[in-house]
Protein backbone atom coordinates (compact mmCIF):
# COMPACT_ATOMS: atom_id res chain seq x y z
CA UNK A 1 0.00 0.00 0.00
CA UNK A 2 2.48 2.61 -1.17
CA UNK A 3 -0.35 5.08 -1.62
CA UNK A 4 -0.53 5.54 2.15
CA UNK A 5 2.96 7.06 2.08
CA UNK A 6 1.61 10.20 0.49
CA UNK A 7 0.07 12.74 2.83
CA UNK A 8 -2.44 13.85 0.17
CA UNK A 9 -3.62 10.27 -0.25
CA UNK A 10 -4.02 9.82 3.50
CA UNK A 11 -6.20 12.93 3.52
CA UNK A 12 -8.12 11.81 0.46
CA UNK A 13 -8.81 8.38 1.94
CA UNK A 14 -9.94 9.84 5.27
CA UNK A 15 -12.25 12.22 3.42
CA UNK A 16 -13.52 9.32 1.29
CA UNK A 17 -14.39 7.23 4.35
CA UNK A 18 -16.25 10.15 5.93
CA UNK A 19 -18.18 10.76 2.71
CA UNK A 20 -18.99 7.07 2.49
CA UNK A 21 -20.50 7.19 5.97
CA UNK A 22 -22.29 10.54 5.94
CA UNK A 23 -23.84 10.63 2.46
CA UNK A 24 -25.90 7.40 2.81
CA UNK A 25 -26.61 8.19 6.49
CA UNK A 26 -28.58 11.33 5.63
CA UNK A 27 -29.56 10.00 2.20
CA UNK A 28 -31.62 7.20 3.74
CA UNK A 29 -33.96 9.78 5.32
CA UNK A 30 -34.16 11.77 2.08
CA UNK A 31 -35.08 8.62 0.15
CA UNK A 32 -37.59 7.70 2.85
CA UNK A 33 -39.35 11.06 2.52
CA UNK A 34 -39.13 10.79 -1.27
CA UNK A 35 -36.83 13.78 -1.65
CA UNK A 36 -34.05 11.78 -3.25
CA UNK A 37 -32.94 14.67 -5.44
CA UNK A 38 -32.72 17.24 -2.68
CA UNK A 39 -28.97 16.67 -2.39
CA UNK A 40 -28.61 17.53 -6.05
CA UNK A 41 -30.38 20.85 -5.54
CA UNK A 42 -28.22 21.70 -2.56
CA UNK A 43 -25.14 20.80 -4.59
CA UNK A 44 -26.11 23.40 -7.17
CA UNK A 45 -26.65 26.04 -4.52
CA UNK A 46 -23.30 25.23 -2.90
CA UNK A 47 -21.55 26.35 -6.12
CA UNK A 48 -22.33 29.94 -5.22
CA UNK A 49 -20.59 29.32 -1.91
CA UNK A 50 -17.49 27.99 -3.66
CA UNK A 51 -17.51 31.03 -5.97
CA UNK A 52 -17.85 33.39 -3.00
CA UNK A 53 -14.97 31.61 -1.27
CA UNK A 54 -12.73 32.24 -4.26
CA UNK A 55 -13.85 35.83 -4.66
CA UNK A 56 -13.31 36.71 -1.00
CA UNK A 57 -10.28 34.41 -0.61
CA UNK A 58 -11.97 32.51 2.20
CA UNK A 59 -12.09 28.77 2.57
CA UNK A 60 -14.39 27.48 -0.20
CA UNK A 61 -15.48 24.57 2.02
CA UNK A 62 -16.75 26.79 4.84
CA UNK A 63 -18.32 29.27 2.41
CA UNK A 64 -20.03 26.41 0.60
CA UNK A 65 -21.30 25.10 3.96
CA UNK A 66 -22.71 28.50 4.85
CA UNK A 67 -24.40 29.07 1.49
CA UNK A 68 -25.79 25.54 1.14
CA UNK A 69 -27.19 25.60 4.67
CA UNK A 70 -28.92 28.88 3.82
CA UNK A 71 -30.14 27.35 0.57
CA UNK A 72 -31.49 24.28 2.39
CA UNK A 73 -33.35 26.42 4.91
CA UNK A 74 -34.80 28.44 2.03
CA UNK A 75 -35.93 25.20 0.35
CA UNK A 76 -37.73 24.10 3.52
CA UNK A 77 -39.41 27.51 3.74
CA UNK A 78 -40.55 27.18 0.12
CA UNK A 79 -41.94 23.76 0.97
CA UNK A 80 -43.99 25.23 3.85
CA UNK A 81 -45.33 28.34 2.23
CA UNK A 82 -44.99 28.08 -1.54
CA UNK A 83 -47.78 25.61 -2.17
CA UNK A 84 -48.65 26.50 -5.71
CA UNK A 85 -45.45 27.33 -7.54
CA UNK A 86 -42.99 25.59 -5.23
CA UNK A 87 -41.29 23.72 -8.07
CA UNK A 88 -40.64 26.92 -10.03
CA UNK A 89 -39.17 28.62 -6.98
CA UNK A 90 -36.89 25.65 -6.42
CA UNK A 91 -35.76 25.69 -10.04
CA UNK A 92 -34.81 29.35 -9.62
CA UNK A 93 -32.89 28.54 -6.46
CA UNK A 94 -30.99 25.62 -8.00
CA UNK A 95 -30.03 27.20 -11.29
CA UNK A 96 -29.51 30.62 -9.74
CA UNK A 97 -27.06 28.93 -7.39
CA UNK A 98 -25.20 27.27 -10.22
CA UNK A 99 -25.07 30.38 -12.41
CA UNK A 100 -24.00 32.44 -9.40
CA UNK A 101 -21.11 30.07 -8.76
CA UNK A 102 -19.83 30.23 -12.34
CA UNK A 103 -20.14 34.01 -12.39
CA UNK A 104 -18.45 34.63 -9.04
CA UNK A 105 -15.52 32.37 -9.82
CA UNK A 106 -14.93 34.22 -13.07
CA UNK A 107 -14.93 37.53 -11.22
CA UNK A 108 -12.45 36.22 -8.66
CA UNK A 109 -8.84 37.32 -9.19
CA UNK A 110 -7.05 34.51 -11.02
CA UNK A 111 -10.17 32.37 -10.93
CA UNK A 112 -11.17 30.31 -13.94
CA UNK A 113 -13.73 27.65 -14.48
CA UNK A 114 -10.86 25.17 -14.19
CA UNK A 115 -10.86 25.83 -10.43
CA UNK A 116 -14.52 25.03 -10.41
CA UNK A 117 -14.02 21.69 -12.13
CA UNK A 118 -12.38 20.11 -9.09
CA UNK A 119 -15.35 21.14 -6.98
CA UNK A 120 -17.88 19.92 -9.52
CA UNK A 121 -16.47 16.43 -10.01
CA UNK A 122 -14.07 15.92 -7.12
CA UNK A 123 -10.32 15.67 -7.01
CA UNK A 124 -7.94 13.81 -4.71
CA UNK A 125 -4.82 15.92 -4.90
CA UNK A 126 -6.57 19.14 -3.88
CA UNK A 127 -7.82 18.00 -0.45
CA UNK A 128 -5.80 20.30 1.79
CA UNK A 129 -5.05 19.97 5.49
CA UNK A 130 -7.46 22.83 6.11
CA UNK A 131 -10.17 21.06 4.12
CA UNK A 132 -9.74 17.84 6.04
CA UNK A 133 -10.23 19.63 9.37
CA UNK A 134 -13.47 21.13 8.08
CA UNK A 135 -14.59 17.79 6.65
CA UNK A 136 -13.97 16.00 9.98
CA UNK A 137 -15.92 18.57 11.99
CA UNK A 138 -18.84 18.60 9.54
CA UNK A 139 -18.93 14.80 9.22
CA UNK A 140 -19.04 14.47 13.01
CA UNK A 141 -22.11 16.72 13.06
CA UNK A 142 -23.84 14.62 10.39
CA UNK A 143 -23.07 11.30 12.09
CA UNK A 144 -24.25 12.50 15.51
CA UNK A 145 -27.49 13.93 14.10
CA UNK A 146 -28.44 10.94 11.96
CA UNK A 147 -27.79 8.48 14.81
CA UNK A 148 -28.96 10.36 17.90
CA UNK A 149 -32.22 11.51 16.31
CA UNK A 150 -32.84 8.39 14.23
CA UNK A 151 -36.24 7.59 15.75
CA UNK A 152 -37.50 11.14 15.38
CA UNK A 153 -36.14 11.51 11.84
CA UNK A 154 -37.61 8.11 10.94
CA UNK A 155 -41.06 9.10 12.25
CA UNK A 156 -41.07 12.45 10.46
CA UNK A 157 -39.79 10.99 7.19
CA UNK A 158 -42.27 8.11 7.32
CA UNK A 159 -45.44 10.10 8.04
CA UNK A 160 -45.21 13.81 8.68
CA UNK A 161 -48.85 14.23 9.65
CA UNK A 162 -48.73 11.43 12.20
CA UNK A 163 -45.42 12.71 13.59
CA UNK A 164 -47.05 16.06 14.30
CA UNK A 165 -49.82 14.34 16.28
CA UNK A 166 -47.25 12.53 18.41
CA UNK A 167 -46.03 15.97 19.45
CA UNK A 168 -42.69 15.85 17.61
CA UNK A 169 -41.30 19.25 16.55
CA UNK A 170 -41.84 18.43 12.88
CA UNK A 171 -40.72 21.77 11.45
CA UNK A 172 -37.52 21.76 13.47
CA UNK A 173 -36.79 18.18 12.40
CA UNK A 174 -37.45 19.02 8.74
CA UNK A 175 -35.09 21.97 8.99
CA UNK A 176 -32.50 19.79 10.68
CA UNK A 177 -32.76 17.20 7.89
CA UNK A 178 -32.26 19.92 5.27
CA UNK A 179 -29.32 21.46 7.14
CA UNK A 180 -27.71 18.06 7.69
CA UNK A 181 -28.10 17.27 3.98
CA UNK A 182 -26.48 20.62 3.14
CA UNK A 183 -23.57 19.91 5.47
CA UNK A 184 -23.15 16.46 3.90
CA UNK A 185 -22.95 18.05 0.46
CA UNK A 186 -19.95 20.09 1.55
CA UNK A 187 -18.36 17.08 3.24
CA UNK A 188 -18.58 15.18 -0.05
CA UNK A 189 -17.71 18.12 -2.29
CA UNK A 190 -13.92 17.63 -2.35
CA UNK A 191 -13.98 13.89 -3.08
CA UNK A 192 -17.02 13.20 -5.28
CA UNK A 193 -17.83 16.75 -6.35
CA UNK A 194 -20.98 18.85 -6.13
CA UNK A 195 -22.68 17.44 -9.20
CA UNK A 196 -22.25 13.82 -8.15
CA UNK A 197 -22.78 14.08 -4.40
CA UNK A 198 -26.48 13.31 -4.64
CA UNK A 199 -25.68 9.94 -6.23
CA UNK A 200 -23.85 8.89 -3.11
CA UNK A 201 -26.85 9.86 -0.96
CA UNK A 202 -29.28 7.85 -3.06
CA UNK A 203 -27.58 4.95 -4.87
CA UNK A 204 -26.19 3.07 -1.81
CA UNK A 205 -29.62 3.35 -0.17
CA UNK A 206 -31.37 2.10 -3.30
CA UNK A 207 -28.86 -0.74 -3.55
CA UNK A 208 -29.21 -1.70 0.12
CA UNK A 209 -33.00 -1.84 0.02
CA UNK A 210 -32.86 -4.51 -2.66
CA UNK A 211 -31.88 -6.91 0.11
CA UNK A 212 -33.25 -5.48 3.33
CA UNK A 213 -36.59 -5.56 5.06
CA UNK A 214 -35.97 -3.15 7.93
CA UNK A 215 -34.96 0.48 8.10
CA UNK A 216 -32.10 -0.23 10.50
CA UNK A 217 -30.62 -2.84 8.17
CA UNK A 218 -31.04 -0.52 5.18
CA UNK A 219 -29.20 2.22 7.05
CA UNK A 220 -26.32 -0.08 8.06
CA UNK A 221 -25.94 -1.73 4.67
CA UNK A 222 -26.13 1.60 2.82
CA UNK A 223 -23.34 3.02 4.98
CA UNK A 224 -21.24 -0.13 4.49
CA UNK A 225 -21.75 0.09 0.72
CA UNK A 226 -21.00 3.81 0.78
CA UNK A 227 -17.67 3.29 2.55
CA UNK A 228 -16.77 0.39 0.25
CA UNK A 229 -17.36 2.32 -2.97
CA UNK A 230 -15.68 5.53 -1.76
CA UNK A 231 -12.55 3.68 -0.65
CA UNK A 232 -12.59 1.50 -3.77
CA UNK A 233 -13.11 4.50 -6.01
CA UNK A 234 -10.40 6.54 -4.34
CA UNK A 235 -7.82 3.74 -4.67
CA UNK A 236 -8.81 3.04 -8.29
CA UNK A 237 -8.58 6.71 -9.05
CA UNK A 238 -5.03 6.84 -7.62
CA UNK A 239 -3.72 3.89 -9.64
CA UNK A 240 -5.56 4.44 -12.89
CA UNK A 241 -5.49 8.26 -12.88
CA UNK A 242 -9.24 8.59 -13.44
CA UNK A 243 -11.53 11.17 -11.76
CA UNK A 244 -12.50 9.94 -8.25
CA UNK A 245 -16.09 11.23 -8.24
CA UNK A 246 -17.02 9.46 -11.45
CA UNK A 247 -15.26 6.26 -10.36
CA UNK A 248 -17.08 6.21 -7.01
CA UNK A 249 -20.50 6.82 -8.56
CA UNK A 250 -19.99 4.18 -11.26
CA UNK A 251 -18.89 1.69 -8.60
CA UNK A 252 -22.02 2.50 -6.57
CA UNK A 253 -24.23 1.92 -9.60
CA UNK A 254 -22.44 -1.35 -10.29
CA UNK A 255 -23.13 -2.38 -6.68
CA UNK A 256 -26.78 -1.46 -7.18
CA UNK A 257 -27.03 -3.63 -10.29
CA UNK A 258 -25.24 -6.51 -8.63
CA UNK A 259 -27.53 -6.44 -5.57
CA UNK A 260 -30.61 -6.10 -7.76
CA UNK A 261 -29.58 -9.20 -9.68
CA UNK A 262 -28.99 -11.04 -6.41
CA UNK A 263 -32.26 -9.82 -4.93
CA UNK A 264 -34.62 -10.90 -7.68
CA UNK A 265 -34.66 -14.62 -6.75
CA UNK A 266 -34.74 -13.63 -3.07
CA UNK A 267 -37.77 -11.38 -3.55
CA UNK A 268 -39.55 -14.10 -5.50
CA UNK A 269 -38.99 -16.57 -2.69
CA UNK A 270 -40.19 -14.07 -0.08
CA UNK A 271 -43.31 -13.23 -2.07
CA UNK A 272 -44.12 -16.91 -2.37
CA UNK A 273 -43.63 -17.40 1.36
CA UNK A 274 -45.84 -14.40 2.09
CA UNK A 275 -48.66 -15.70 -0.10
CA UNK A 276 -48.69 -19.08 1.57
CA UNK A 277 -48.36 -17.57 5.04
CA UNK A 278 -51.01 -14.86 4.70
CA UNK A 279 -54.71 -15.41 4.21
CA UNK A 280 -54.77 -12.61 1.65
CA UNK A 281 -54.22 -13.59 -1.95
CA UNK A 282 -51.47 -11.57 -3.58
CA UNK A 283 -53.43 -10.99 -6.74
CA UNK A 284 -56.87 -9.80 -7.72
CA UNK A 285 -59.50 -12.40 -7.03
CA UNK A 286 -63.09 -11.97 -7.96
CA UNK A 287 -65.10 -14.32 -5.79
CA UNK A 288 -67.81 -16.51 -7.25
CA UNK A 289 -71.18 -15.04 -8.16
CA UNK A 290 -72.88 -16.84 -5.28
CA UNK A 291 -70.82 -14.96 -2.77
CA UNK A 292 -71.28 -11.62 -4.46
CA UNK A 293 -75.02 -11.98 -5.00
CA UNK A 294 -75.93 -10.58 -1.60
CA UNK A 295 -73.79 -7.53 -2.08
CA UNK A 296 -74.78 -6.78 -5.62
CA UNK A 297 -71.24 -5.50 -6.11
CA UNK A 298 -68.32 -7.75 -6.93
CA UNK A 299 -65.55 -7.21 -4.45
CA UNK A 300 -61.97 -7.05 -5.58
CA UNK A 301 -59.34 -8.02 -3.13
CA UNK A 302 -56.84 -5.24 -3.08
CA UNK A 303 -53.51 -6.40 -4.50
CA UNK A 304 -50.49 -6.47 -2.28
CA UNK A 305 -48.70 -3.96 -4.48
CA UNK A 306 -51.24 -1.20 -3.95
CA UNK A 307 -48.75 0.91 -2.03
CA UNK A 308 -46.75 1.51 -5.16
CA UNK A 309 -49.37 3.80 -6.67
CA UNK A 310 -48.74 6.37 -3.98
CA UNK A 311 -45.03 5.75 -4.12
CA UNK A 312 -44.71 6.67 -7.75
CA UNK A 313 -46.66 9.87 -7.20
CA UNK A 314 -43.86 11.36 -5.13
CA UNK B 1 -69.55 10.33 31.84
CA UNK B 2 -70.22 13.95 30.99
CA UNK B 3 -66.59 15.01 30.99
CA UNK B 4 -65.91 16.17 27.41
CA UNK B 5 -62.76 14.81 25.82
CA UNK B 6 -63.27 16.59 22.50
CA UNK B 7 -65.32 19.74 22.23
CA UNK B 8 -65.87 21.79 19.08
CA UNK B 9 -67.95 24.97 19.24
CA UNK B 10 -68.89 26.87 16.11
CA UNK B 11 -65.85 25.64 14.22
CA UNK B 12 -65.35 27.03 10.74
CA UNK B 13 -62.51 25.99 8.45
CA UNK B 14 -61.41 26.61 4.89
CA UNK B 15 -59.28 24.60 2.51
CA UNK B 16 -57.80 27.00 0.03
CA UNK B 17 -60.65 29.43 -0.64
CA UNK B 18 -63.41 26.84 -0.17
CA UNK B 19 -65.32 26.89 3.10
CA UNK B 20 -65.47 23.29 4.26
CA UNK B 21 -66.86 23.63 7.79
CA UNK B 22 -69.60 26.18 8.45
CA UNK B 23 -69.84 26.28 12.22
CA UNK B 24 -69.72 22.78 13.67
CA UNK B 25 -70.62 21.82 17.24
CA UNK B 26 -69.40 18.43 18.35
CA UNK B 27 -68.79 16.99 21.79
CA UNK B 28 -67.33 13.61 22.57
CA UNK B 29 -67.54 12.59 26.23
CA UNK B 30 -65.21 10.25 28.07
CA UNK B 31 -65.83 6.61 27.17
CA UNK B 32 -68.08 7.42 24.24
CA UNK B 33 -67.74 5.98 20.73
CA UNK B 34 -68.85 8.57 18.21
CA UNK B 35 -69.03 8.04 14.47
CA UNK B 36 -68.72 11.00 12.13
CA UNK B 37 -70.68 10.18 8.99
CA UNK B 38 -71.40 11.96 5.75
CA UNK B 39 -70.88 11.88 2.01
CA UNK B 40 -67.60 12.67 0.30
CA UNK B 41 -66.85 16.35 0.66
CA UNK B 42 -69.20 16.84 3.62
CA UNK B 43 -66.25 17.91 5.78
CA UNK B 44 -65.91 14.92 8.10
CA UNK B 45 -62.20 14.39 7.46
CA UNK B 46 -61.58 18.12 7.73
CA UNK B 47 -63.44 18.16 11.06
CA UNK B 48 -61.11 15.59 12.65
CA UNK B 49 -58.11 17.26 11.06
CA UNK B 50 -59.02 20.52 12.82
CA UNK B 51 -59.15 18.60 16.10
CA UNK B 52 -55.57 17.39 15.71
CA UNK B 53 -54.38 20.73 14.38
CA UNK B 54 -53.71 19.70 10.78
CA UNK B 55 -56.22 22.17 9.37
CA UNK B 56 -56.29 25.73 10.73
CA UNK B 57 -59.57 26.96 12.15
CA UNK B 58 -60.90 30.30 10.95
CA UNK B 59 -63.46 30.65 13.72
CA UNK B 60 -64.76 28.79 16.77
CA UNK B 61 -63.15 26.92 19.63
CA UNK B 62 -61.68 23.45 20.00
CA UNK B 63 -60.82 21.84 23.30
CA UNK B 64 -59.03 18.55 23.91
CA UNK B 65 -59.29 17.12 27.43
CA UNK B 66 -60.54 20.52 28.57
CA UNK B 67 -57.50 22.37 27.23
CA UNK B 68 -57.75 24.77 24.29
CA UNK B 69 -56.18 22.94 21.35
CA UNK B 70 -53.57 25.64 20.83
CA UNK B 71 -52.17 24.96 24.28
CA UNK B 72 -52.67 21.18 24.20
CA UNK B 73 -49.35 19.37 24.58
CA UNK B 74 -50.28 15.96 26.03
CA UNK B 75 -50.20 14.20 22.69
CA UNK B 76 -49.52 10.84 24.32
CA UNK B 77 -53.15 10.77 25.48
CA UNK B 78 -54.25 10.72 21.86
CA UNK B 79 -53.87 8.03 19.21
CA UNK B 80 -54.44 9.05 15.61
CA UNK B 81 -55.04 6.87 12.57
CA UNK B 82 -54.76 8.99 9.43
CA UNK B 83 -56.59 8.18 6.23
CA UNK B 84 -53.97 6.25 4.29
CA UNK B 85 -53.83 3.39 1.90
CA UNK B 86 -50.28 2.52 2.88
CA UNK B 87 -48.01 2.55 5.91
CA UNK B 88 -44.87 2.37 3.75
CA UNK B 89 -42.32 5.09 3.07
CA UNK B 90 -39.56 5.28 0.48
CA UNK B 91 -37.29 2.90 2.41
CA UNK B 92 -38.22 -0.57 3.71
CA UNK B 93 -39.33 -0.59 7.35
CA UNK B 94 -40.59 -3.43 9.50
CA UNK B 95 -43.96 -3.49 11.20
CA UNK B 96 -42.19 -3.01 14.54
CA UNK B 97 -40.26 0.02 13.29
CA UNK B 98 -43.40 1.74 12.01
CA UNK B 99 -45.40 0.97 15.16
CA UNK B 100 -42.48 2.17 17.34
CA UNK B 101 -42.85 5.70 15.98
CA UNK B 102 -46.27 5.80 17.67
CA UNK B 103 -44.54 5.35 21.02
CA UNK B 104 -42.35 8.45 20.64
CA UNK B 105 -44.99 10.63 22.31
CA UNK B 106 -44.25 8.75 25.55
CA UNK B 107 -40.49 8.35 25.07
CA UNK B 108 -38.23 11.09 26.34
CA UNK B 109 -35.67 12.20 23.71
CA UNK B 110 -36.71 9.33 21.48
CA UNK B 111 -35.10 6.69 23.69
CA UNK B 112 -37.26 3.58 23.97
CA UNK B 113 -36.99 1.65 27.22
CA UNK B 114 -38.06 -1.89 28.01
CA UNK B 115 -41.61 -0.81 28.92
CA UNK B 116 -41.85 1.00 25.59
CA UNK B 117 -40.76 -2.06 23.64
CA UNK B 118 -43.34 -4.11 25.52
CA UNK B 119 -46.09 -1.61 24.68
CA UNK B 120 -45.07 -1.75 21.00
CA UNK B 121 -45.20 -5.56 21.06
CA UNK B 122 -48.62 -5.45 22.75
CA UNK B 123 -49.99 -3.05 20.14
CA UNK B 124 -48.80 -5.30 17.30
CA UNK B 125 -50.32 -8.28 19.08
CA UNK B 126 -53.66 -6.48 19.44
CA UNK B 127 -54.05 -6.14 15.69
CA UNK B 128 -53.00 -9.75 15.13
CA UNK B 129 -49.71 -9.05 13.35
CA UNK B 130 -47.35 -10.59 15.92
CA UNK B 131 -46.11 -13.13 13.37
CA UNK B 132 -45.39 -10.34 10.85
CA UNK B 133 -43.62 -8.01 13.32
CA UNK B 134 -40.23 -8.38 11.64
CA UNK B 135 -41.59 -8.29 8.09
CA UNK B 136 -41.36 -5.24 5.87
CA UNK B 137 -44.64 -3.33 5.63
CA UNK B 138 -44.14 -3.40 1.85
CA UNK B 139 -45.00 -7.11 1.96
CA UNK B 140 -48.39 -6.52 3.61
CA UNK B 141 -51.86 -6.30 2.10
CA UNK B 142 -54.03 -3.19 2.22
CA UNK B 143 -55.93 -4.40 5.25
CA UNK B 144 -52.73 -5.26 7.04
CA UNK B 145 -51.37 -1.78 6.30
CA UNK B 146 -54.41 -0.36 8.07
CA UNK B 147 -53.79 -2.69 11.02
CA UNK B 148 -50.21 -1.40 11.23
CA UNK B 149 -51.48 2.19 11.29
CA UNK B 150 -53.89 1.32 14.10
CA UNK B 151 -51.20 -0.48 16.08
CA UNK B 152 -49.05 2.63 15.70
CA UNK B 153 -51.84 4.74 17.22
CA UNK B 154 -52.33 2.21 20.05
CA UNK B 155 -48.61 2.09 20.88
CA UNK B 156 -48.87 5.17 23.09
CA UNK B 157 -51.73 3.54 25.05
CA UNK B 158 -54.01 6.50 24.35
CA UNK B 159 -57.17 7.53 26.19
CA UNK B 160 -58.63 8.90 23.00
CA UNK B 161 -58.52 7.30 19.56
CA UNK B 162 -59.23 9.35 16.45
CA UNK B 163 -59.54 7.30 13.28
CA UNK B 164 -60.10 8.60 9.77
CA UNK B 165 -61.88 5.96 7.66
CA UNK B 166 -60.15 2.96 9.21
CA UNK B 167 -62.27 0.57 7.15
CA UNK B 168 -61.62 2.10 3.70
CA UNK B 169 -60.22 -0.51 1.36
CA UNK B 170 -59.85 -3.15 4.08
CA UNK B 171 -60.51 -6.82 3.38
CA UNK B 172 -63.06 -8.72 5.46
CA UNK B 173 -60.51 -10.60 7.58
CA UNK B 174 -58.84 -7.34 8.57
CA UNK B 175 -62.21 -5.66 9.18
CA UNK B 176 -62.99 -8.33 11.75
CA UNK B 177 -59.61 -7.88 13.43
CA UNK B 178 -60.12 -4.12 13.51
CA UNK B 179 -63.61 -4.43 14.96
CA UNK B 180 -62.31 -6.82 17.64
CA UNK B 181 -59.38 -4.52 18.48
CA UNK B 182 -61.70 -1.57 18.77
CA UNK B 183 -64.10 -3.54 20.96
CA UNK B 184 -61.21 -4.30 23.33
CA UNK B 185 -60.19 -0.65 23.46
CA UNK B 186 -63.75 0.50 24.12
CA UNK B 187 -64.09 -2.09 26.90
CA UNK B 188 -61.01 -0.57 28.54
CA UNK B 189 -62.74 2.81 28.54
CA UNK B 190 -61.01 4.40 25.57
CA UNK B 191 -62.90 7.26 23.96
CA UNK B 192 -63.22 6.91 20.18
CA UNK B 193 -64.00 9.35 17.38
CA UNK B 194 -64.32 7.60 14.03
CA UNK B 195 -64.78 9.01 10.57
CA UNK B 196 -66.77 6.44 8.63
CA UNK B 197 -68.31 6.16 5.24
CA UNK B 198 -71.00 3.94 6.67
CA UNK B 199 -71.43 2.13 9.95
CA UNK B 200 -70.61 -1.35 8.62
CA UNK B 201 -69.20 -3.96 10.99
CA UNK B 202 -68.53 -1.35 13.68
CA UNK B 203 -72.22 -0.53 14.11
CA UNK B 204 -72.76 -2.40 17.42
CA UNK B 205 -69.93 -0.42 19.03
CA UNK B 206 -71.17 3.02 18.19
CA UNK B 207 -72.98 5.04 20.86
CA UNK B 208 -73.74 8.10 18.81
CA UNK B 209 -73.51 9.21 15.21
CA UNK B 210 -72.94 12.73 13.96
CA UNK B 211 -73.87 13.21 10.33
CA UNK B 212 -72.36 16.08 8.38
CA UNK B 213 -73.62 17.58 5.16
CA UNK B 214 -72.02 20.51 3.40
CA UNK B 215 -70.00 21.42 6.46
CA UNK B 216 -72.98 21.52 8.82
CA UNK B 217 -74.19 19.03 11.44
CA UNK B 218 -77.30 17.36 10.05
CA UNK B 219 -77.91 14.79 12.77
CA UNK B 220 -76.49 14.17 16.24
CA UNK B 221 -77.95 11.21 18.06
CA UNK B 222 -78.41 7.46 17.83
CA UNK B 223 -76.81 5.86 14.76
CA UNK B 224 -79.12 6.04 11.74
CA UNK B 225 -80.39 2.78 10.31
CA UNK B 226 -78.94 1.96 6.92
CA UNK B 227 -81.44 1.84 4.09
CA UNK B 228 -81.55 0.48 0.56
CA UNK B 229 -78.54 -1.25 -0.88
CA UNK B 230 -76.36 0.04 1.97
CA UNK B 231 -78.39 -2.10 4.40
CA UNK B 232 -77.75 -5.35 2.60
CA UNK B 233 -75.52 -7.75 4.50
CA UNK B 234 -72.00 -7.82 3.20
CA UNK B 235 -72.33 -4.50 1.43
CA UNK B 236 -68.98 -2.83 1.43
CA UNK B 237 -67.91 0.44 -0.08
CA UNK B 238 -64.37 0.25 -1.29
CA UNK B 239 -63.45 3.56 -2.80
CA UNK B 240 -60.29 5.02 -1.39
CA UNK B 241 -60.17 8.70 -2.14
CA UNK B 242 -58.69 11.91 -0.89
CA UNK B 243 -60.70 15.07 -0.46
CA UNK B 244 -59.64 17.65 -3.04
CA UNK B 245 -57.20 20.14 -1.64
CA UNK B 246 -55.99 17.95 1.23
CA UNK B 247 -53.11 16.48 -0.76
CA UNK B 248 -50.03 18.67 -0.72
CA UNK B 249 -48.81 19.83 -4.10
CA UNK B 250 -46.06 17.46 -5.11
CA UNK B 251 -43.29 19.08 -7.06
CA UNK B 252 -41.55 15.82 -7.80
CA UNK B 253 -38.26 17.13 -6.57
CA UNK B 254 -39.14 18.02 -3.02
CA UNK B 255 -42.50 16.47 -2.41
Amino acid sequence: MDLLNYAFMQRALLAAVLVGITAPAIGVYLVQRRQALMGDGIGHVAMTGVGLGFLLSWSPVWMATLVSVLGAVLMELIRWYGRTRGDIALAMLFYGGMAGGVMLINLAPGGTNANLMSFLFGSLSTVSQEDITAICVLAAFVIVMTLALRRQLFAVSQDEEFARVTGLPVRALNLLTAVTAAVTVTVAMRVVGLLLVSALMVVPVAAAQQLTRSFAATFALAVALGVTVTIGGTITSYYQDVPPGATIVLLAIAAFMLLTALATPLARRRAKAAVTAAADPAECVIPGAAEAAGAGVARDTVPASRGSAEGSAG
Amino acid sequence: MTEPVISLRGVRAELGSRTVLRGIDLTVNRGEVVALLGANGSGKSTAVRTVIGQVPVTDGEIELFGTPRRRFREWRRLGYVPQRTTAAGGVPATVTEVVASGRLSRARLGILRRADHEAIRRAIDLVGLADRAKDSVNALSGGQHQRVLIARALASEPELLIMDEPMAGVDLASQEVLARTLRGEVARGTTVLLVLHELGPLEPLIDRAVVLRDGCVLHDGPPPKAVGQHALPGHDHVHPHAAPGTEPVRTGLLS
